[in-house]
Order: structure tokens, then sequence, then C-alpha cells
């Protein structure tokens, strides 16, 4: 299962950078959406899965899931989550102010 | 001596707020005491008995890096020239900078350098020399471009900024590869090791790059050509830097190298021949300069070069007067500088065509300038001491260990360079102080200077002198130390003025006197040589276009993509990471697979993950704001599923949440983003796109299936769940991890959040603002 898991997630890494590589800047937005569920679920997996219960110290239970990938992607996802909506702001920003969202656009002036 | 060295770089600290705080005093007058005191600190060394002393501060032990100082006749001579003439500088400089300059700069700078050479000279640590070797260029660099407004210093500085680095970089290199044969970085260790090193396969290379960083310090030829340009520095610090002591650290390096490399004969000839070149080039050269600071530069180069060749004769004779020559050329030529920048202060230009006839209007700079420029020629007068480090020059030429080609020419390009010496020098005072006076071409009424300038080069003369009239009289407390730390076999020299006539120095120095005379007066008819000779061959050209061609290439690589196309730059940073991380991957055998320990596939996983890959997938190629949205929004919350199967409870609702919010906010925005398009790529294009996704996205798959299949080290995860209860007293251990184990790094997470909310915040607000006006 875990080698699925990688399959997938290197599917949401290349669906990402493809998105990345685009020049209109929600589809740059969307890919780094991608980008860190791509490397949420790779954390994951590093941690093996489904290797015992929940890591909620309970009696009689001596099996759990590594905790610490789990701890890890919980900070990611919040700092992710700030920065796909300054990402989102920013955009929405950028093209009311250039009348544009094409990267290619944005290239500020010669010797800026 | 720590003190010693560091004073200077403590006391520059508090240079910047003296100078602001007591307007009315000259800085000049704090600083004039630090060298001062250093100066009488150290002159007690001065002995018959003197023996090296050495201490050590400890400051990197475990790359052997240490505040090693080591104090010999060498040094002590070096030190004390440093703040000797830094004394009589500083006290030159307080007459010769008004108070309107920015003082407190000059200072820093002066004193920064300072420390910088007390440092090169006292070290025994050869990366701690080379630490202060570079911050002497940088503050050589600093002083130069003092006056920053003249496009002149900025070019002077840079030049000599370039060229000098380079050496020392190149000089670094040497001092690596002598630290690995050696096995230590202690100079004195490396000469007691002189054996090893002399027969190591890399001794070529060890001598080239030291002796570049020597000769490029020293300004020998072709490095030469920074000096001149470095005239552009105010006059004390030409007197100090460029000529008493900075252009020397490079003799002092050859200097304290020569133990061990004066047994090859690859050392003889090439520091013999580039000195000996540099004399005779720097002497012709010097005599068609109309500045009077640029005559004193070239003539300073060829005096380099002339102690430069002694140094690589090695023989004790040689020795003992390139010793005596670095004494001799520090009083003579500071006094000439000081003399210049009186001349330079009082008629307002160095123009030797515009000068003339200044004799009876500035009769004491004239008087101290005709002994300095009869000293610098080696008139054979017995108050000269000039006269006495000639001859002696002249004595080692005749007396080579060597019996090459390259030996027997030498006493001749010694006279040679010599003859023009000597030209240069009747030029430099009959061109200023006789002759017809010129005065409604000078800016300024001439007068005699104030007596505080005329201290310094008063004092300097008089060095020259008494060195002159007691020659031996320094000998053996202090010259004969400095010797013997270069050429441990140096024996006492008595310096005498008369041999008799049949002495063969004292002929060469009166055909040097009398064909100097001859070519002196004639010098209008044979000035047409230069001409031919350099003509247009001139290594200036040669640093000037290199530089320019430096500029316009790295310019255009730069453009070359630097193209302001942030997608372009994304891609270059992909492959690279793609290429060096799969052939890293590839060389290494980093590649492993296992299919051992893996968990069991059960059909709801595997439908969620293949609703999720189509999703995904799906995100390329939608065209609707909205559908984009729910497909990402099927992804996320396919992660969050996947979360609750593989028993992760919180993320899985921190996931759900955060997605949540997400999709409200992307819903907000989408209304007021354009609609998606298709992409109006080239097919090219879009499949260089694909390749580099694809390969990114294989690669993680790749190195996760690697990291999984090896297994290197123990979890550490089981500290975390045997302490959660026991240090963090709680039972959820990823909450216990997040808030107490790693507490701080969710402190700063939260700071984080912080911040992008306010951005958020002053993002949307600024454009509020901005409607309103």
């Amino acid at each position: 299962m875990e080698i699925i898991i990688l399959i997938l997630s290197g599917i949401l890494f290349a669906t990402a950078i493809y998105n990345l590589l685009q020049k209109q800047l929600l589809r740059i937005v969307i890919g780094t959406a991608l980008l860190s569920h791509g490397a949420h679920l790779f954390i994951l997996t590093m941690g093996k899965l489904k290797t015992g219960q929940p890591p909620i110290l309970t009696d009689g239970v001596s099996e759990y899931t590594d905790p610490l990938p789990q701890a890890l992607i919980l900070t990611s996802i919040v700092i992710s989550f700030g920065v796909t909506s300054l990402l989102l702001v920013l955009a929405y920003r950028t093209t009311q102010e250039n009348k544009t969202d094409n990267m290619e656009q944005l290239r500020g002036k010669a010797n800026e | 001596m720590i003190f010693a060295v560091l004073i200077p770089l403590l006391v520059a600290c508090f240079i910047p707020t003296i100078s602001k705080a007591k307007s009315k005093i000259h800085t000049g007058i704090f600083t004039f005491f630090v060298p001062f005191f250093i100066f009488l600190y150290f002159i007690r060394f001065v002995g018959e008995d003197f023996t090296p002393i050495r201490q050590t501060y400890n400051w990197i032990p475990s790359l052997g890096i240490n505040l090693d100082f080591y104090l010999d006749g060498l040094s002590l001579l070096f030190v004390l020239l440093i703040s000797g003439i830094g004394s009589l500088v500083v006290l030159y400089s307080i007459f010769y900078l008004d108070k309107q300059e920015r003082l407190g700069h000059f200072y820093v700078y002066l004193l920064l350098f300072m420390t910088a050479m007390f440092g090169v000279v006292l070290s025994d640590n050869v990366f701690v020399l080379y630490t202060f070797w570079e911050l002497t260029s940088i503050s050589s660099f600093l002083l130069i471009g003092y006056w920053h407004f003249k496009e002149r210093s900025r070019y002077g500085a840079l030049k000599s900024m370039l060229i000098t680095i380079f050496g020392g970089l190149s000089m670094f290199g040497g001092f690596i590869l002598l630290s690995v044969i050696t096995n230590t970085t202690s100079i004195q260790a490396m000469i007691s090791q002189a054996d090893v090193i002399l027969s190591s396969d890399y001794l070529p290379l060890i001598l080239a790059l030291i002796l570049l960083g020597a000769f490029t310090k020293s300004a020998q030829f072709p490095f030469h050509i920074w000096l001149p340009d470095a005239m552009e520095a105010p006059t004390p610090v030409s007197a100090y830097l460029h000529s008493a002591t900075m252009v020397k650290a490079g003799i002092f390096l050859i200097a304290r190298f020569s133990p061990i490399f004066s047994g090859y004969e690859g050392f003889f000839i090439t520091v013999s021949l580039v000195g000996i070149v540099t004399l005779c080039w720097g002497s012709y050269m010097a005599v068609r300069q109309t500045d009077l600071k640029a005559i004193l530069a070239f003539s300073t180069i060829s005096q380099l070069g002339m102690i430069m060749a002694m140094l690589g004769f090695g023989t004790t004779a040689a020795v003992f007067a390139a010793v005596f020559h670095i004494l001799n050329h520090a009083t003579f030529k500071g006094s000439l500088f000081m003399v210049a920048g009186i001349i330079d202060h009082e008629t307002g230009t160095r123009d030797i065509r515009k000068l003339g006839g200044l004799f009876t209007l500035l009769p004491i700079s004239a008087t101290l300038a005709l002994f300095g420029t009869f000293s610098m020629a080696g008139v054979p007068l017995p108050f000269l001491n000039g006269f006495y480090s000639k001859e002696l020059f002249f004595d080692a030429t005749l007396d080579l260990e060597s019996a090459s080609l390259l030996a027997e020419l030498i006493p001749y390009l010694a006279v040679l360079g010599s003859i023009f010496t000597f030209v240069y020098s009747m030029y430099f005072f009959f061109g200023v102080f006789t002759g017809p006076k010129q005065l409604n071409q000078l800016p300024k009424k001439p007068h005699e200077a104030p007596f505080g300038m005329l201290v310094s080069p008063i004092i300097l003369v008089l060095g020259v002198i008494l060195i002159g009239l007691f020659p031996s009289m320094i000998n053996a407390p202090f010259i004969q130390h400095a010797a013997e730390a270069v050429n441990s076999n140096a024996e006492y020299h008595k310096i005498s003025f008369w041999h008799g006539w049949a002495y063969p120095p004292l002929i060469m120095s009166l055909i040097v006197v009398v064909l100097g005379l001859a070519l002196f007066l004639t010098r209008k008819k044979w000035s047409g040589i230069y001409k031919v000779l350099p003509g247009k061959l001139s290594f200036n050209r040669v640093y000037n276009s290199l530089i320019s061609k430096l500029d316009t290439y790295s310019a255009g690589i730069t453009n070359s993509y630097m193209t302001g196309s942030l997608k372009l730059y994304m891609s270059l940073i992909l492959v690279t990471m793609i290429v060096v991380t799969t052939s890293i991957m590839l060389f290494t055998n980093g590649f492993t697979f296992s299919a051992s320990n893996l968990a069991d596939i059960t059909v709801i996983e595997v439908s969620v993950v293949i609703i999720m890959a189509v999703a995904a997938i799906a995100t390329i190629f939608t065209k609707h704001n909205m559908a984009a949205l729910l497909i990402l929004g099927v992804v996320g919350y396919g992660v969050a599923l996947l979360f609750v199967i593989y028993r992760a409870p919180d993320i899985a609702l921190t996931q759900f949440v955060v997605e949540t919010i997400t999709v409200a906010l992307f819903i907000l925005c989408f209304y007021h983003l354009p609609k998606l398009r298709k992409t109006d790529d080239s097919g090219g294009s879009k499949l260089m796109n694909a390749v580099i996704a694809i390969s990114f996205g294989a690669m993680m798959t790749l190195i996760g299936i690697s990291a999984h299949s090896t297994n290197l080290f123990d979890v550490i995860s089981d500290y975390f769940l045997e302490t959660s209860y026991k240090l963090g007293g709680g039972d959820n251990v990823v909450n216990v991890i997040l808030v107490d184990m790693r507490g701080l790094d969710t402190l700063f997470e939260i700071a984080v959040l912080g911040i992008a909310a306010l951005a958020i915040f002053s993002l949307i607000k600024l454009k509020k603002n901005k409607e309103a006006e």
C-alpha cells in the first residue's frame, strides 16, 4: 500500500509542477495547493502505514502508528494554508493592479 | 603582543565618536598616540641580546588556526617601521588634511591598516597571516579611494584591490598546500621541516603561488601597474602604505619564507630575475613621469625590485644588504613623499613641468629633498645611508653563489637600473627646486610649509644622515637580528665608507654617477626612446581590456538567463534538482526496492487513491473556475480521508477544517479573478513542461520507495510514545509533540500565520485607501 500512496504522491507532485509552470496566476496557486498535498502524503508514508492504533495512549494497547510524521504534517497543513491564502490574495491584488494575470507579462521593466 | 595588534582596531571603534564630538580638535591628535605608544613598547626589544619571543592565543584550535605571534628580528624591524613611520605619518596628516575632510573615515581606515600590518608581520600562523594580509588590501583599497568623488581614485582603488587580492588568493592556495604537506600551520614549524617541502612534488606550484602573492603586493614587474594609480590616495597614505610598509609586505613574505626556499634554484632565478627587471623597468619609467608622486611611485617600484633581487640572491651579504635597505628606503622615500605632499599642498600642483625654482621659496623642504634624492641616487657621500645600501647591493651582485648566465648578467643590470635611479633622483630635485620660476602657472602662491608639516620629514632625514654617519651603529642590536631571521648564517657586517679605490662596488657607483649625470644633462635628447619602449606596449592596456571584457562577458552571461520570466527560472531550478538528484542516485546505487514489510491493500483505499489521482490530473485540463475549485476540493478531502484510514485523527480533523476554509477562500477570490483560459503555449513548450513535471513526480516516487525500503536507523518515535505521558502529561502523543516537545516550532508557526494574516489584511486594505483618494 505504501508504494501505491507514493505513486499517488508522485502524481500529485507532477500535476503540481505542471500547474506551477503555467502562465496564469490561478493555476500557479492551484499548483502550490497540490504540492502541499503531495508532500503531506509523502511524509505520512515515511512513518509506515497502519502499524497500530492511533497515537493516543490507551491502556492495554502497545502498537501505535508513528506520531512524528503526524506532528510534522499538522504543522505543515497550517503553514500551507497560510501560504495558499496569501498567494490567493496576492494573485487577486496583482490582477487588480496590473489588469492581467499572465506571468509572462508581469516581468518588471528593464533595469529595475 | 596581541594588544599591540588589536589596540589600533579598538581605538578605531571609538574614532567616529571622537571625531564627531571633538570637532574643534583634529582627530589625528588622538590617533597619533596609538602608533607612538606601540613604537615605545617595541623599541625596548632592540638590543644585542634579543631573542625571539612567541605568544599563543587560542582562536580556532580545531582547525589549527591560532593567534600565534612570533617576534624575531625581522618582525621587530617591520613592527618598528610600521609604528615609527605610522606615528610620523599621522603627525604629518594632521597638517596635511583639513578639518573639513571626513577625518573619522580616514583615521579609522588608517588604524585598520595598522592592525592588519602588525598582524601580517607578527603572525606565525599562515592562515592568520593570510587574513591580515587581505585586510591590508582592503584598507589600502579604502584609503586609495578616500577621495571617492574623483574618478581616478576609484579606478586606482579598484585596480590595486583586484591585483593584490588576486595575489593574496594565490598565496592562500600556496599556504594550504604547505600546511597539507607539513601538517602544521606554523611558519617556524614549516621552516624546521624545510627538507620535507623541498622534496615535495608540489614545490614549484607552492613557490609560484606564494611568489604571486608577494610580487603583486610588492608591485613587482609586471604587476607593478597598480602602484602608480594608487598615488591618487592622500599623500600621507602614499608615504605610509605605498612606500614604507604595505608594499614591503611582499618583501617580508619572501624574507619570511627564504629559509625554506633559499636552497632551491628556481627561487633564486625567479626572485632575482623579477627583482632586477623591476629595478631597471621602474627606474627607466620613472624618468618619463611628469607627476611628482608618479616619479616616486616608479622609484618605489624600482627600489622594491632591488630589495627583492637581494633576497633572491640569498647570500649572507645580500640578505644583510636587503634588510639594511628596507630601513633606509623607508627613511628617504618617506621623507620624499612628504616633501612631494608639501609641494602639492603649497603650490597646488604636482606637475613637474609647471614647477621650478622653488629653492628660494621653500628652502627647508628643498634641503630635505636634497638629502632624500641624493641618498636615493646613491651619491657617494659619507652622510647618506642610500649610498651604503647601494654599495652593499653592488657588492652582493658580484658575489653570487650561482654560476648561471643570469648571475653573470646581474651586475650589469644592477648598474643599468642604478643609472636611471640616479637620473630620476636628479630630475626630481632639480626639476622642482632649480631652473626658471613659473609662478604664474601655479594655482597657489607658494610659501614654506607650516612647521608641523616639516617635523616628520625632518625626523626622517635626520635618520638618513645618522645612519649615513654611523652606519654600523644599529648593526649588532637591530639589523643583525633581522638578517639572522632570514638567513641563519648571516654574519656581522661592519659597514664602512671607504674601502680604497680598487674596491669594485665603488667603481660601479662612480660609473653610475658619471653616466647618470651625462644622461640627466642630455635627457631632452634621448627622451624619444620612450616612444619605442614602452611605446604601445603597456601592461595597463592589458589590464584595462581584461577588466572591460570581464564586464561585457559576465553581463552577457547573466542577461542570457535573467530574462525576467519566472517560469524560466522555475524550470531551471527544477531541472537542476532533477538532474543532480537522479544522477547522484544513479552513481551511488541509491535506488533500493523491497516489497517486504508493507501494509495490506484494501478496496476503499485504492478507490480513494484512484479518485484523487484522476482529480489531480483533471486540474490541468479544466477550463472553468468553479470546476477547478471542486476538483481541488476532491483532492483535499481525499487526503483527509486517507488520514482517517491511516489512523491520524488529529491531522484528519485539521485537514477537513482547513480544506473547507480554503475552498471558501477560493470561491471568494475566484469571483474576482479572470476565468481560467486554455493555455496558449506552443506544443514544444507544453511537452517541456510535461517532461519536467513527470520526471519530478517520478523522482519523488523513487526517492520515497528507496527511503521506505532502507532502514538505516531505529525510529525515534518510540521515544515520544514512551515519554509523552511522563514528560508532557498528555495521552495524545501528537499534541504533546506539538505543544510541549516542539513547542517553539509551534510558536513560530503561529507567528508565521500571524504575519500571513497581517499581509493579507494589508493587501486588501491597501486597495481601499487607494480608491478613497
